[in-house]
């Protein structure tokens, strides 16, 4: 616990992230990286958007100023290296919601396990912390 | 005078409103979560709020990447069901209460809480799914709400301690409105998810239950609990919690707790909830 009235250092705050196993968090570096790709899947709230989306993928990228990475990304579907290179799962919801993916389906394939194997782990009362918790302490 | 009479908080997983609207609530899958909410409803019924104050986050669905606000007030008239990309949820629109809200905004900016205004917004799950958890499916919701919205996706978010300050300053705002309002705090999200990565999938019954004993009786502790122990402990959308810091600070020194109920899982989620009452 923080101790009251102590304030924490912006580095040392953000550096305790990378320790996270198999995490990224959304810090403001990733939201910088990520603001097109994030914006572009947004866009997919609108009804006519998901139209041209699902019509012609690649198309629809032409207009937006992702990288070639972040554009392949998203047309491979591959949402881990989509949070490497910025994404926030929220608006990677935009896409997969419009593939007609739930959120546990859409969560499953950032994991080792297939879905149902997924599901049911999650049935069993889910991912256990232990081990979980910290790259460097292993605990 | 208006008066903070009760605090709840709840899990807003978008699911529990597809339960809902689709109705599946008695299904065997969601039974065992509705069923914790059957107390809850009826005493909805007895105690007759007039205003909720709902503490929630946006899910990119009113806000995008273009403004980020680290707290923000709803003070407009109504605030309709925002379409998440599958359509709006059927259900009422949300009836604000401009005259309490923009008390409140006021009172909080000169209590050196620097508001964020907004006049008008769709409102997502994180909104319009505790409503039906609490009130079910009425052709109009039976209180009208203030909405409170927290910045929990980009970090820094904010730090519980200024979660639970910033209920601290809602509870003093509420006393100082002349009409006579039952006023209701709710605080939602949580409990531990994580929706990506490697990880996904991690929930931490134990953690939860801790936290959950920690906003009942005199401690403080829960302001303190860190960024880092939320990640580490309860995955990376568990952060979501700090929001029931802000309806835990605004009960004053001392609550009691008249109901508690704990599921795992709801799709990604461990689902929470809690009404408390202040007893000062
Ligand atoms: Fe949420």
């Amino acid at each position: 616990m923080t101790a009251p009235g102590e304030k924490q250092n912006i580095h040392d705050y953000l550096a305790e992230f990378d320790d996270i196993p198999g995490t990224r968090v959304f810090t403001a570096a990733r939201a910088r990286k990520g603001y097109w790709l994030n914006q572009f899947a947004m866009s997919l709230m609108k009804p006519e958007n998901r139209d041209a989306w699902k019509a012609d993928e690649r198309k629809y990228l032409e207009n937006w100023p992702m990288s070639d990475e972040q554009k392949e990304a998203i047309l491979a579907r591959d949402y881990n290296r989509c949070l490497d290179l910025g994404g926030n799962v929220y608006f990677l919801a935009k896409v997969f919601s419009t593939d007609g993916l739930s959120f546990a389906e859409a969560v499953s394939t950032m994991t080792d396990m297939t879905f149902p194997e997924y599901r049911e782990m999650m049935n069993k009362g889910g991912r256990s912390p232990q081990g979980n918790r910290s790259i460097k302490g292993g605990y | 005078m208006a008066r903070i009479t009760a605090g709840v908080a709840s899990s807003h997983v978008p699911l529990l409103g597809v339960a809902v609207d689709q109705g599946k609530t008695g299904d065997d899958y969601f039974g065992p979560i509705f069923a914790g909410y059957e107390w809850t409803k009826q005493w909805e019924k007895e105690t007759k709020p007039d205003v909720v104050i709902l503490v929630y986050n946006d899910h990119a669905s009113a806000f995008d990447m273009k403004i980020i606000p680290t707290f923000a007030i709803g003070c407009g008239e109504r605030y309709k069901s925002a379409d998440e990309g599958w359509g709006p949820r059927p259900v009422p629109d949300v009836e604000g209460h401009p005259d309490l809200a923009w008390h409140i905004a006021q009172s909080l900016i000169l209590d050196e809480f620097d508001m964020t205004i907004i006049n008008e917004m769709d409102v997502d799950h994180g909104l319009t799914v505790p409503l039906s958890m609490m009130f079910g499916q009425p052709d109009k919701w039976p209180v009208k709400v203030v909405p409170l919205a927290v910045n929990v996706v980009t970090y820094p978010v904010p730090s519980g301690n200024r979660c639970w300050a910033l209920g601290e300053a809602i509870k003093r705002a509420v006393e100082s409105f002349p009409e006579d309002l039952n006023v209701q705090i709710w605080g939602t999200g949580g409990m531990s998810h994580q929706l990506q990565g490697p990880r996904a999938g991690l929930l931490n019954r134990e953690w939860d239950n801790k936290f959950l004993d920690l906003l009942i009786g005199d401690t403080d502790a829960a302001r303190y609990i860190p960024h880092l122990e939320y990640l580490r402990e309860t995955g990376s959308e568990g952060i979501e919690m700090v929001m029931w810091l802000v309806m835990r600070g605004a009960l004053g020194k001392t609550t009691k707790c008249l109901h508690r109920h704990y599921h795992i899982p709801c799709s990604n989620t461990a689902i929470g909830h809690l009404v408390l009452e202040p007893t000062e």
